[in-house]
């Protein structure tokens, strides 16, 4: 990062260097680690589930495969109407990692745009964009959402676009105040003395280096995203028809199986969200301790 | 004085900009835009006095502006389906919210301004390289998930604790004080305090910890240090004050922000509250109280990020809101 941080013209292999370096750290190295298992599952899902994740399952004598206790057949055993749930987790991967992943890019592509602009321009463009921030910091984040997907359709994509909506500001006011100081920086001066056009100094001279903190950024939203989708799920308000770790918990709780003590059902959803969301935050610490080394001592 | 004025516009400013939103997003909906307000099965006598009261037979203009006025006043509607006042609802639910979110806030709190002024003294230790990827894992488990697994536990395994609501079914009480300090509700929010208080205590103890460590490295520490001061001295008298500046800042923006969050924690213990109020109404399409309950949530919200601001500015001179200094 020191590198990239000095060097006139970042070229893209130091752009890769500074965006893999956090991972030297033992913790974000975890939570790199964490992250590549829940892809790999995601991507192979349909090879590891064992049955079809929202088929009834009957027994041969036409009875129903109703709490069945984990097993050799059943994993992590059956739901109160012969679902699977091992295969409901492993397919709940998928639409949980499509969610964290997109709105974290949605994310970090408006907060590093926005603040981008409004750090660098500044004037008026600024005032307006962050007075925008200020709008969306003073909107109810949860409640936001709920609105959104209870009226907009219970669509994966309503949730995501509400998500973006109301997270950017973060991002956007940390990267302004790190563009404040890195245009006033010599190699920008340089740039601008050689007659470089705005927006080259702007995108080839400042952007670079201002990126890992768009990927520190991007890392804390993958969990929230992730949080807020099971969030939206648990409340009902996700899409009925994909299975995913949220409506696995709504599932549940709506069957009363906190109430027959069944912890194989509703214990392993919340593990992996507390894994994928914690990796995010083991990833984001080690982008702090590379940017900001002195809070490492 | 200045800079408080212009907070206090810019707050008046988000809070006008929310209600705007508020206004098109209610009749951008499907349907005619009487949906806001007016359910199918009304009687035609209260359908006459809504649409007179919300100026629902003018143009939009004109209803924007008594909309405005209506919400100044706290006039959100009726029901749908409570047949009832939506701010008679929402001040019935209101008490219920600020206290389970007042009560989990100061115990996380209290727990996390302590531990992570204990941490920052331990640092280091096997103590540090256990509690705080404890405290991150913690803070990334859902609030809904941690309060399922309480409830399952404690609630229906164990029996300690009930598996709902803020009172025992058909307790009656003389006043609203006396049914919040009876034995009975306390007990029902125990689970979904401590639930909240679980996932909330990460952030104070992370900044008290730091704070520590920031303020331990400071001239007048070393200075106390040379005086002969105590090391529990220093630590309570001179770190500690100082370091507690920015989580009593967060204090209050967690109170603005726990009212919202609580949501589902909120409908996890089936807590009559603000959350659960607003989760009902837009499940059922009870469209006033829930633009009801956005708009309380939105003013709690906003007035604590004010009430922070300045709190910050009041303990920490330094911190100015004028010309940038």
């Amino acid at each position: 990062m020191a590198v990239a941080a000095e060097s006139p013209r970042p070229r893209s292999r130091s752009l890769v260097r500074s965006a893999l370096a956090p991972l030297r750290d033992p913790f974000a190295a975890t939570g790199a680690l964490i992250y590549v298992t829940f892809a790999l599952v995601a991507i192979f899902a349909d090879v590891l589930a064992t049955h079809d994740p929202l088929e009834i399952l009957f027994k041969p004598d036409g009875s129903l495969v109703a709490s069945v206790a984990p097993g050799r057949e059943h994993l992590l055993g059956t739901t109160n109407l012969g679902r699977d749930i091992f295969s409901q987790l492993v397919i709940g991967t998928r639409s949980a990692l499509i969610v964290g992943l997109m709105a974290a890019v949605v994310v970090a592509v408006i907060g590093t745009v926005v603040g981008l602009v409004s750090g660098f321009f500044g004037g008026w463009a600024d005032a307006v964009l962050m007075r925008v921030a200020d709008v969306a910091l003073g909107i109810p984040f949860l409640p936001f959402v709920i609105l959104m997907a209870g009226f907009l359709g219970p669509k994966t994509s309503n949730i995501i676009l509400a998500i973006a909506l109301l997270l950017w500001p973060n991002t956007a006011r940390v990267i302004r105040s790190q563009v404040l100081t890195v245009r006033e920086r010599a190699f920008v001066e340089a740039a601008r003395v050689t007659g470089a056009s705005t927006w080259r100094i702007l995108f080839v001279h400042v952007a670079p280096n201002i990126l890992p903190l768009s990927f520190l950024y991007g890392s804390i939203a993958v969990g929230w995203a992730i949080l807020t989708e099971a969030s939206i799920a648990f409340l009902g308000f996700g899409p009925s028809d994909k299975v995913s770790w949220g409506y696995m918990l709504q599932d549940a709780y709506a069957s009363q199986a906190l109430s027959r003590g069944d912890y194989n059902w509703f214990v392993p959803p919340g593990i992996c969200i507390v894994l994928v969301v914690v990796a995010g935050f083991f990833i984001s610490r080690g982008y702090e301790e590379v940017l900001f080394p002195k809070l490492k001592d | 004085m200045l800079s408080s004025a212009t907070r206090l516009a810019q707050m008046l400013f988000v809070l006008w900009i929310v209600a705007t939103i508020l206004f098109f997003l209610f009749r951008l909906m499907p349907g005619d835009p009487t949906v806001a307000y007016i359910d199918t099965n009304f009687t035609e006598e209260q359908v006459q006095q809504l649409k007179k009261s919300f100026g629902l037979d003018r143009p939009l203009r004109e209803q924007y502006v008594i909309y405005l006025g209506n919400l100044v006043r706290g006039e959100f509607g009726d029901s749908f389906h409570h047949r009832q006042p939506v701010l008679k609802l929402l001040l019935g639910v209101l008490p219920n919210t600020i206290i389970l979110t007042l009560t989990s806030l100061i115990v996380a709190y209290v727990f996390g301004t302590l531990v992570g002024a204990w941490l920052a003294w331990k640092r280091g230790s096997i103590a540090e390289g256990i509690a705080i990827p404890t405290v991150l894992t913690l803070r990334a488990a859902p609030e809904f998930w941690l309060g399922m697994v309480l409830l399952a536990i404690f609630g229906f395994k164990l029996g300690w604790f009930p598996s709902g609501g803020a009172n025992s079914a058909g307790a009656n009480f003389p006043s609203e004080w006396s049914r919040i300090f009876s034995r009975d509700f306390i007990w029902h929010l125990t689970l979904p305090a401590l639930t909240l208080a679980l996932y909330l205590q990460g952030l104070p103890l992370l900044l008290m910890r730091s704070n520590m460590l920031d303020v331990m490295s400071e001239d007048f520490i070393t200075m106390a240090r040379m005086k002969g001061l105590s090391n529990r001295a220093i630590v309570l008298r001179h770190a500690a004050r100082n370091a507690l500046l920015p989580v009593a800042t967060a204090f209050a923006l967690g109170f603005g922000a726990s009212i919202g969050g609580n949501v589902v924690v909120e409908t996890v213990f089936s807590w009559p509250g603000l959350g659960k109020l607003l989760v009902n109404a837009v499940a059922s399409s009870d469209y006033p109280v829930a633009q009801g309950a956005f708009f309380i949530i939105t003013v709690v919200l906003v007035t604590m990020n004010f009430c922070a601001d300045m709190l910050y500015s009041f303990l920490d001179p330094r911190v100015s809101h004028g010309r940038r200094g």
